[in-house]
């Protein structure tokens, strides 16, 4: 049995490349096992996704590569980069036709919980009103224009703007932003999700008559009145 | 003739599309027009029981798809309505007895016939309901002013928004205006507020549609009951009248039962 792998040895983003996993230090088995029990509390989350791999200086063979590759793809998503310092990884990453740098990063190695700024990361803009039952997710930031009906949910890597009503569930910083924002016309939701902090609005309260904006504050998830100093 | 074909369908269960497919055939066929009812609701038949005709079936929907009979033999005649026709689903087999594609096969057939086709959908979003909704011209959804029926609406009007079925519209059943107005129910804004589709009815509660379904005499043949009156409003809407909705007020004052016990 692999000796446990420390915490943190591996972080999941959402990029405009699509996923970087980065594998930290740890016997890769260890590793391996940590970065599917990551993707499989999230599953759902990043089907139809592609992932890049973030090595370090970890030297992995061709076949070690393929066999991420299947444990991956098992989860729905596709690996199609493989990012390495030492040079058997780089060879065998080009062996199996994989790309061998993640285009369009900034810093080499970036913590889980930092925020990326708005103009790094892709957003999309959804039109229409979610009704229950339906579910935009997207690894980037959201932008709805439109109502989010009660059982309907909103899932981003980065921010969630609603022009409109929403009423169902939202989770922002999906893949462990908490600097990540929620704001909406009507800010009212069943339940609102940020990084790793979850809330629900008091029971009986009224929906607001104002845009409001939620945000990870001391801990907790905050909603503040928008344009309130 | 060239019949609109028209699907009543909720999500939910229980919130009166059976009964309002029944009361709209036979208001409908009150006001001159010739209907066929399709209960689509294979497995477990209901709108044979509701208009009083249980006791006439001989062939079914199932029958009929697999040939088993001609499509005609399969089609019952109203007792009290000479326009107006049901055919009903077979009891003994199960919603995969037929398929959507069928189900728009045999309206086709039927559409030169009818004025007007209405099919009774089961509840829920699976086959049942697909193979109720796939030969749609229009799709009317029921529900009432509960929050789990307007979720289940919700889910449905999103189906059909996905399945490019053209906007449904709505007719909310069951309305208790009492308690509306004492804030202990949904009120027809909130219901219209979520769904944001265009109402074509709203039903009060009435005492009389359970009368009535256990007659098997659908309350739409009462000209006194406000639910009958309220489902005839609706069918001259389908048939494109401007009637206005009904002042809801909150019945069973003094005034009410005596203007009703004079026939008023």
């Amino acid at each position: 049995m692999a000796r446990k792998a420390k915490p943190e040895a591996v972080t999941i983003k959402g990029t405009s490349e699509g996923l970087v996993i980065t594998l930290g230090e740890g016997s890769l088995d260890a590793v391996l096992s940590e970065m599917k029990s990551h993707l499989m509390s999230r599953a759902s989350f990043f089907v139809g996704g592609r992932v890049a791999l973030r090595v370090g200086d970890r030297p992995l063979s061709s076949e070690q590569i393929e066999s991420i590759g299947t444990m991956i793809e098992e989860f729905g998503i596709t690996l199609w980069a493989v990012e390495g310092q030492h040079p058997t990884t780089i060879a065998a990453a080009e062996d199996l036709g994989l790309e061998t740098s993640v285009r369009q990063l900034g810093a080499q190695h970036q913590p889980a919980q930092e925020h990326i700024p708005l103009a790094e990361m892709a957003g999309i803009v959804v039109r229409g009103t979610l009704r229950s039952g339906q579910a935009v997710h997207h690894a980037g930031h959201v932008t709805l224009i439109g109502d989010v009906n009660p059982g309907a949910e909103v899932v981003a890597g980065g921010d969630v703007i609603i022009w409109g009503k929403l009423r169902g569930t939202v989770h922002a910083g999906a893949m462990g932003d908490d600097g990540a924002l929620v704001c909406a016309l009507q800010l009212a939701p069943s339940q609102i999700r940020i990084g790793a902090h979850i809330a629900r609005p008091p029971e009986r309260g009224r929906p607001p008559k104002f845009p409001e904006i939620a945000s990870v504050q001391g801990g907790q998830i905050v909603v503040e009145r928008w344009g309130k100093k | 003739m060239s019949a609109i074909v028209i699907t009543i369908t909720s999500g939910k269960g229980g919130v009166g599309k059976t009964t309002t497919t029944a009361n709209l055939g036979v208001a409908l066929a009150m006001l001159g027009q010739r209907v066929l009812t399709i209960d689509a609701d294979i497995g477990l038949r209901n709108l044979d029981v509701v208009m009083g005709l249980e006791n006439r079936i001989v062939y079914d929907l199932v029958d009929a798809v697999e040939g088993h009979c001609r499509l005609r033999q399969a089609l019952i005649r109203d007792k009290r309505l000479s326009e107006l026709f049901l055919l009903p689903a077979a009891q003994t087999r199960d919603k995969t007895a037929v398929s959507p594609a069928q189900m728009v096969e045999l309206c086709d057939q039927l559409r030169p016939d009818f004025d007007f086709i209405l099919i009774d959908s089961p509840a829920g979003i699976e086959q049942g309901y697909r193979n109720a909704v796939a030969p749609a011209d229009w799709v009317l959804i029921i529900t009432t002013p509960e929050v789990s029926a307007v979720r289940d609406a919700d889910r449905i009007v999103g189906l059909l928004e996905a399945h490019q079925k053209g906007r449904p519209n709505l007719i909310i059943n069951r309305l208790n205006p009492e308690m509306v107005r004492q804030g202990q129910m949904l009120s027809t804004e909130d219901v219209v507020e979520v769904l944001a589709i265009d109402l074509i009815g709203i039903v009060p509660e009435d005492k009389e549609i359970i009368i009535a379904t256990n007659r098997g005499a659908p309350v739409a043949l009462d000209g006194r009951a406000p639910s009958g009156q309220a489902f005839r409003n609706i069918a001259g809407r389908l048939l494109g009248q401007d009637i206005p909705f009904m002042p809801l007020k909150a019945s069973g004052g003094v005034l009410d039962r005596l203007s009703r016990f004079f026939g008023g």
